[in-house]
């Protein structure tokens, strides 16, 4: 049967760029279909990429990509009303090659992948919404259909990276029921201040930039919240667990306006312009809420696939996006070889993502979104900690200075925590991140 | 508590919509009508979903994130229908 083209990938975010890449490299004829007028104009998150993955397609590819900021200085903030407590590591070896972690604006970033799928051959089709799947008598999909006139395309193999509600998966049926409870919303605002500004207030220079993760501030709605430094912008933004928003009565912007306010964040966006308010759902729960990944002829990658990984510590998601992009790629180049573009055709797909970090990471970290947005760790254990560290700087003579078991003890009795919670969170975190 | 309050409008003013006559969400009235949680009205960050004093819910479109929150957290069956814009329509990020 002849098609339009040998693959079709829905969506030019960071997953479908990537499986572009591969495929039109390969000699295949491939389509990427955009649902914005550009690519990455749909596209938000909360400010970090990991690009290591892009070693592989793009060589070098810090010499050329829209990177704002080097991540140099990465924080860990604790925050009650009153109160922060600050792990705070900096290192020069992430502001040269390879680098490490990066401040980008999507809209940049993703547009710059997608010319590399352009560059390498693939036909970038912008400005059409992928409206359903066509699919054989026999179940299998054949192609897509568009909100163009005479919009359908075919070809033996769909891949479906069309973000956190994917569409496509679901109507596959690959997601057997979508919860409230796996996802959280991200809102940001985007603020403009000058360069030599941002560099004093968060001591940094040249191209080096900061990123400030924080637990606590989010007026009690689980999630967390995060201030990133791109050029002449700082990020402030709030992730909030859906199911826990919907039930406080509080509204996001507002949720993100009383973190703005707190001592610890005010100072470093004083005087700042709003420049753009943003907002994206994250497929939060990972792994624990992840679909099936083949059909025949199909193949679902990036955040359609809820590859995002949560895990508090580490918060990433474009790495993962363009890793399972380019592994759906290289499956979907395996299977046209073989001739053979069932799900067993593309069984390549999930070997690929379990020998790399992509499943690894997320199997082994599989426990920690939950963990991490549980009420204790939430609600209890930020007060506790920030109480026994302000307990143990306070200078309170005559007063001799307490041990510091003695006020661990009673921190821990007066926040409510029990020793039995506290130890099963303690096994729970140390299996997931040790 | 915020020091620097800004105005809804002014804060969804920045961002730029496309917007198309079609509108891509659909809201039942009916059954928003016997909803007392208006899961909805808290949590859009667009704030699209205003409540009336008649107890029903209006809603408008036109500055969508596309993000999901509102069928995500609607408590009710059938309520909101949800589906992209067309293509080339609706939000559009800021490149630099």
């Amino acid at each position: 049967m002849s098609t339009d083209f040998d693959a079709i990938v829905v969506g030019a975010g960071p997953a479908g760029s990537c499986a572009a890449i591969v495929l039109a490299r390969s000699g295949k004829r491939v389509a990427l279909i955009e649902r914005g007028p550009f690519a990455g104009s749909k596209n938000m998150y909360g400010g970090v990429v990991y690009p290591r993955i892009l070693d592989e397609l793009i060589p070098n590819w810090w010499e050329e990509a829209p990177i704002q900021r080097w991540v140099t200085r990465r924080s860990t903030m604790l925050l009650t009303d009153t109160q922060a407590l600050t792990i705070d590591f900096r290192s020069q070896n992430w502001g040269a090659p390879p680098y490490n972690g990066a401040t980008a604006y999507r809209p940049d970033f993703d547009a710059w992948l997608a010319d590399h799928a352009v560059a390498a051959g693939a036909v970038l089709v912008t400005s059409t919404t992928v409206t359903g799947l066509i699919r054989h008598t026999n179940g299998a999909v054949t192609g897509v259909h568009t909100d163009r006139p005479d919009g359908d395309l075919t070809a033996p193999i769909v891949i479906a990276c069309d973000g956190v509600n994917s569409f496509l998966a679901k109507e596959a049926g690959l997601y057997p029921d979508v919860d409230a409870d796996n996802y959280t919303l991200g809102v940001k605002e985007t603020i403009s201040l000058p360069k030599e500004t941002i560099d004093e207030r968060f001591a940094v220079t040249d191209r080096e930039g900061v990123d400030i993760e924080i637990l606590g501030g989010t007026n009690g709605v689980n999630g967390g919240g995060f201030v990133y430094t791109q050029l002449d912008t700082v990020a402030v933004g709030v992730v909030l667990k859906l199911s826990k928003l919907a039930a406080q009565k509080t509204r996001p912007e507002q949720i993100l306006a009383n973190l703005k306010a707190h001592p610890a964040i005010a100072p470093l966006i004083k005087g700042g312009e709003i420049k753009e308010y943003s907002a994206h759902v994250i497929p939060e729960a990972g792994y624990e809420m992840m679909p099936k990944l083949t059909a025949d002829g199909l193949m679902v990658a990036g955040d359609a696939a809820a590859m995002c990984l949560a895990a508090g510590i580490w918060l990433e998601g474009v790495n993962f996006a363009m890793a399972s992009g380019m592994y759906a790629g290289e499956a979907a180049v395996e299977a046209i070889k073989s001739g053979n573009c069932n799900a067993s055709g593309l069984a390549g797909y999930r070997k690929r993502l379990e020998n790399t970090f992509v499943l690894q990471d997320h199997k082994k970290l599989r426990h920690a979104p939950h963990l991490v947005l549980s009420d204790r760790v939430q609600h209890l254990y930020p007060q506790m900690v920030a109480n026994l560290v302000e307990r143990m700087f306070t200078v309170d003579n005559p007063k001799p200075k307490p041990g510091i078991r003695r006020i661990l003890k009673q921190e821990r009795k007066r926040a409510g925590v029990k020793l039995s919670d506290l130890a099963r969170d303690g096994w729970t975190g140390f299996r997931s991140f040790g | 508590m915020s020091q620097q309050q800004i105005s809804f409008e002014e804060r969804m003013a920045h961002s730029e919509f496309r917007v198309h006559e079609r509108a891509h969400i659909v809201v039942d009235g009916k059954v928003c009508a016997e909803c007392s949680t208006t899961e909805c009205v808290t949590a859009c960050p667009a704030n699209l979903f205003v409540p009336t004093a008649a107890g029903g819910i209006v809603f408008n479109y036109e500055q969508c994130f596309e993000c999901g929150t509102c069928y995500l957290v609607c408590n009710k069956e059938g309520a909101i229908s949800w589906s992209y814009p067309e293509g080339g329509h609706g939000i559009v990020f800021q490149r630099t």
